[in-house]
């Protein structure tokens, strides 16, 4: 009955008139009568002594209502910016977390650190007066790359982290890993490169924050992934308001990829400064900021070894990494490199033994943290190198080394050697619908048609599989999550019927307005307009965690459906009522509640009408119709599948053109599968972009962001980018109750490995991320 | 950006005048702009070139092309009868830097990575103010350096027709400016190939004009080692790979132009 706007329906999008025609209300769309500008002033600096701060000339400019420093939050008593996981050594310590003052005290460490906020009428005069702060920096030594910041004899960058180690961890058996690799017929090693990169959400951060007096609270607009974490963060550690005098709303995103979950210092500044000022305070980053001061994504240094039988069977895999996390931990800096990535270097493959080590190092750089995929893509990238290297090194095709490996289908529920239980997949189903779809027989003929151009043809493969709907609290709370990451929902009938539905999870781009509408169109049978999403704003949500790691479906969705289930229970007892029936009686489909083997019936609008207006009411039932939800998953989701990519190079400059792309993905039930394929294409283009054109760059000698702007830092275009073919399996999660996966990161998880794979198929060479016109050259060439 | 006064002359003494040394000339504002908005410039003036007429326009004229220096890259693209003059201006960054931007901002402001200096000193053009006409060869002068005095306008350019000629690009993948770009050309004083993006100023590269000339074939640069020294070096390619690109574009523009 809702088929057009019920699950699996490619609805269209509910949210994008608004977009489409600029009516969508970002940040900074957003004004408050007597709105100051905030402009922060930043360090030059990769690493220095600030030896004397003056602002007295900055103070006197005209227009300007405030200058404030680290002093000054520390002196009212704003805590630092914390890391909310915590991560245990080998040798059993915690982490080191240097404490992080939103702004800096005395020491600065890294070029765009936060120094000051200069709050003005204007922001020309905010920026102004911005130039007149004098700062006497006293230049110290510097460290960029992780490995150089691990190595003896570097730079200390913080007095209490010695060595700039925050931790060495390990996941796995290592005697187990080390014999396999002894006793190996084949053993592969590879040293790689995870290339650090730049989130660039196509709106920047921002915030305004605004104190109402008379209220005592403060409401703080931001553009977060996940606005009541920012509340209980900027409460309970940085001690900007309590709770309960604390809104954040975050309204329309412009994408966040991450970059948004994190706590940052300018919203926590700009939060507590509009109180002491009793003033608005509007900062929005410029491009340029937000290249300085967004948290990075990946930058890992990894040496593997994979072992195998002589029929290609994996036998173990052992992986060392140094993880780059910047100058501080952010907000979930130290969960990416450890349990987001070491638990998925498992693949779809059966693997006897594993042993994963990481050791994180501070840098003079931007923090490093979440970014689309998160630690998978990282693990994905090992593991499907590595196969594919292994097969060139035995001879074996690429393909059928992989299915030579892949857990059978029957082998579900499967246990990983790193601590992750799969539920459900078809892995070779997405191999040979893949090799179907790009015609894999056929390549070495079109390879041989390539040659005789001068061109050099390649095909590579990415059995990716990532760990999604993240997650089951008690889980994550023994891996050393500081919260839960289940997730709540409200929905509300209104009298005549139409519904609001309150989640805690936020769409910045993931198009939740009509995914979640289109649950409540198919269970309830009401029309899809009579639906409206409601997220984002603590003063009218349930308290959410938000989303990111394609976790909003998983279980946002599934708040909905708990939340629907308890709508269903209460209007069978209205409709038994009403009907005069026993409630085991009433059947109930798509919002239509009958009475089981008659004709009697009503409809859920009636039911929420009578809910009401409850002159004839059961008197055991609470009048009303809004029903609220808590859903905690029981697993993580695992969606996999099988990305194929072809690609030809012109050995004269290098170019890499990539040919054709097909993706078969297994995200389980799919609710709207146009939103879907949208998912797979962003995030392919964000997988493509790191392999290919994105590459984040420090200058070692200066400590300066060589890749600032747009002018040096490569985002995919268009016309960068192949015609995708996207189809998908669909193995219900057994573990929800939609049976969904998750789709919004496996794009960029499975990309990087593909494209490089097709690459160095084609140069017959492995090459590092990314594979930039001059690295390709050089490789063919021989240079 | 600092606070500025905008001025709008509508003839080009007018512009003259109002010229001293602290205003700047506005065209597109693609460069001008931006180095504003990053405070790396404080003009007390600008002024703006956009309503003189006079400057605008894509005239034949004989055997040769006017365009005026407000011309934009779009229209060039769109207009010139010379292919491989609409081709490069039809490649300069994306629509909006195209219908905005001007060969006289372009020309005036000598980036290294910029499209046209391939092409004026290519086709062998003039470059003309309003005090002088300076010839292809003597403009350029090095990084961001022209024969242009304070204050002197240019007002056109014009491109002798040439027999045949070919541009080719190397996009640098992130600005799309020229990492290299090539012209070669077959005018009515010789061979001219122009090489941008490679070295701090456009420059012709003598032992390729002289091997083309005895054979207008790719095969006739094929034993021409094209030397990095002085060539740009930077995080997107290293001169020794600008060399290489050099003699690969050149041999592909030469290709082009003989079908
Ligand atoms: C995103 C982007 C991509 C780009 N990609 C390319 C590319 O691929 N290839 C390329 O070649 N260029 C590229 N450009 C540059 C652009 O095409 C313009 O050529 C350039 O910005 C200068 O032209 P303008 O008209 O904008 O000049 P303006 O910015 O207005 O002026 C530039 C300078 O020239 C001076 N000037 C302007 N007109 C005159 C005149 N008539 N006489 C004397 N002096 C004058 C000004 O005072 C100023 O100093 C790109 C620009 C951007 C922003």
């Amino acid at each position: 009955m809702t088929t057009e706007t019920g699950i699996g329906a490619s609805v269209r999008r509910k949210e994008d008139k608004r977009f489409i025609i600029g009516k969508g209300r970002y940040l900074d769309d957003i004004t408050k009568p007597g709105q100051t500008y905030g402009y922060f002033v930043r360090s030059p600096h990769a690493h220095a002594k600030i030896n004397n701060f003056d602002a007295t000339e900055a103070l006197n400019a005209p227009g300007v209502v405030a200058v404030l420093t680290g002093p000054d939050l520390e002196a009212d008593g704003i805590g630092p910016i914390i890391c909310g996981w915590g991560i245990t050594s080998k040798d059993g310590t915690p982490h080191k977390a240097p404490a992080h003052p939103a702004l800096a005290i005395g020491h600065v460490r890294y070029v765009g650190h936060q120094v000051a906020l200069v709050v003005g009428e204007t922001l020309q005069e905010a920026k102004n007066a911005a130039e007149l702060v004098e700062i006497d920096y006293e230049e110290l030594p510097h460290v960029v790359e992780v490995g150089d910041a691990l190595a003896e004899g570097a730079p200390q960058i913080h007095a209490d982290v010695p060595g700039n180690l925050s931790f060495d961890w390990e996941l796995g058996d290592k005697a187990a890993a080390e014999q396999a690799i002894s006793n190996a017929h084949h053993v592969t090693r590879m040293d790689l490169r995870n290339n650090r990169v730049i989130p660039n959400a196509m709106e920047p951060r921002a915030a305004l924050s605004e104190y109402d007096m008379g209220t005592d609270e403060i409401t703080l607009y931001t553009t977060s992934q996940n606005p009541h974490v920012h509340r209980l963060v900027l409460s309970a550690f940085n001690g900007v308001a309590p709770e309960h005098k604390l809104r954040v709303i975050a309204p329309d995103v412009g994408g966040g990829f991450g970059s948004k979950i994190f706590i940052y210092s300018e919203e926590t500044v700009c939060a507590w400064a509009t109180k002491k000022l009793n003033r608005p305070i509007k900062w929005t980053a410029e491009r340029s900021e937000a290249f300085l001061s967004d948290a990075h994504g990946r930058d890992h240094e990894t040496h593997a070894e994979m072992a195998f039988d002589s029929y290609g069977k994996i036998l173990g895999l052992k992986v060392s990494t140094k993880a780059n996390v910047g100058c501080y931990l952010s907000t979930f800096a130290s969960a990416v490199p450890t349990y987001l990535y070491g638990t998925l270097l498992n693949g779809q493959y059966t693997m006897p033994a594993i042993y994963v080590e990481v050791q994180a190092g501070f840098t003079n750089t931007a923090p490093v943290d979440a970014y689309r995929g998160a630690g998978r893509p990282e693990a994905t990238y090992v593991v499907e190198r590595m196969i594919e290297i292994g097969a060139r090194e035995m001879g074996i095709d690429p393909g059928e080394i992989r299915k030579r490996n892949f857990i059978a289908p029957d082998a579900y529920p499967y246990e990983t050697p790193v601590i992750m239980t799969y539920d459900s997949g078809n892995y070779a189903l997405a191999m040979d619908k893949a090799q179907e779809a790009i015609e894999y027989q056929g390549f070495e003929a079109r390879k041989a048609e390539s040659a005789q151009r001068g061109k050099l043809r390649g095909i590579g493969y990415s059995s990716f599989i990532e760990a999604c709907g993240i997650a089951p609290s008690a889980a994550v709370g023994s891996l050393g999550a500081g919260v839960g990451l289940w997730e709540s929902a409200q929905v509300r009938f209104n009298p005549t019927g139409s519904v609001t539905v309150f989640t805690g999870s936020h769409s910045h781009g993931q198009g939740h307005e009509t995914t979640f509408a289109q649950i409540i169109s198919d269970q309830l049978g009401v029309p899809i307009d009579q639906v409206e999403i409601s997220h984002g704003d603590t003063g009218k949500v349930p308290f959410g965690m938000g989303t990111y790691g394609s976790r909003s479906l998983a279980v946002g969705g599934s708040a909905i459906v708990k939340a629907v289930d308890k709508i269903v229970e209460k209007s069978k007892k209205i409709a038994a009522h009403t009907l005069e029936a026993s409630v085991e009686d009433i059947e109930h489909a798509h919002g239509v509640f009958s009475v089981a083997g008659t004709d009697k019936k009503m409809t859920m609008a009636e039911i929420a009408f009578s809910a009401y207006v409850p002159h004839n009411y059961p008197a055991d039932v609470e009048p009303g119709m809004d029903e609220t939800a808590f859903y905690d998953p029981l697993n993580f989701t695992f969606p996999a599948g099988t990305h194929i990519a072809e690609v030809e190079i012109d050995p004269e400059t290098g170019t890499t053109e990539i040919l054709d792309w097909v993706a078969v993905d297994d995200f389980g039930n799919v609710i709207n599968p146009m939103i879907v394929e949208g998912q797979v294409h962003g995030g392919l283009a964000q997988g493509i972009g790191q392999a290919l054109l994105e590459n984040c760059v420090y200058d070692k000698e200066s400590g300066q962001l060589l890749t600032g702007s747009y002018m040096d830092y490569c985002m995919p275009r268009a016309d960068d980018l192949p015609t995708f073919r996207v189809q998908t399996i669909n193995t219900p999660c057994t573990t929800n109750p939609l049976g969904v996966k998750g789709c919004g990161e496996a794009g960029a998880i499975a990309a990087p490995a593909a494209l490089m794979n097709a690459i160095t198929n084609a140069l017959g060479k492995e090459i590092d991320m990314p594979a930039t016109p001059e690295k390709v050259w050089r490789a063919a060439q021989d240079l | 950006m600092y606070d500025f006064d905008y001025k709008r002359p509508s003839t080009l003494d007018e512009a003259a005048s109002l010229i001293n040394e602290d205003s700047v000339l506005l065209a597109g504002g693609h460069t001008l702009l931006p180095t504003l908005k990053q405070r790396l410039a404080q003009p007390e003036t600008l002024v703006d070139l956009s309503a003189i007429d006079s400057l605008r326009g894509v005239c034949p004229d004989g055997d040769k092309l006017a365009i005026g220096a407000m011309t934009t890259h779009a229209e060039v693209a769109n207009k010139a009868t010379i292919p491989a003059l609409a081709s490069l201006a039809g490649g300069i960054g994306d629509p909006q830097v195209r219908n905005r931007g001007t060969i006289g901002g372009s020309v005036a402001n000598n980036d290294p990575a910029a499209d046209y200096p391939a092409a004026v000193v290519g086709l062998n053009a003039v470059v003309n103010t309003n005090k002088r006409a300076i010839s292809a060869d003597d403009f350029f002068v090095d990084l961001f350096e022209t024969a242009l005095d304070e204050g002197e306008i240019i007002t056109n350019v014009t491109f002798p027709t040439p027999d045949a000629a070919a541009y080719m690009k190397f996009d640098n993948p992130a600005s799309r400016y020229a990492i290299v770009g090539v012209m070669v050309a077959k005018t009515s004083g010789g061979v001219r190939v122009a090489v941008t993006g490679a070295g701090p100023c456009v420059f012709r590269q003598s032992e390729m004009e002289a091997a083309l000339s005895g054979d207008f074939s790719p095969r006739a640069l094929e034993n021409i080692n094209v030397s990095a020294d002085g060539l740009n070096s930077d995080i997107h390619a290293s001169a020794e790979y600008r060399a290489n690109l050099i003699k690969v574009l050149a041999k592909r523009a030469v290709a082009q132009i003989n079908g």
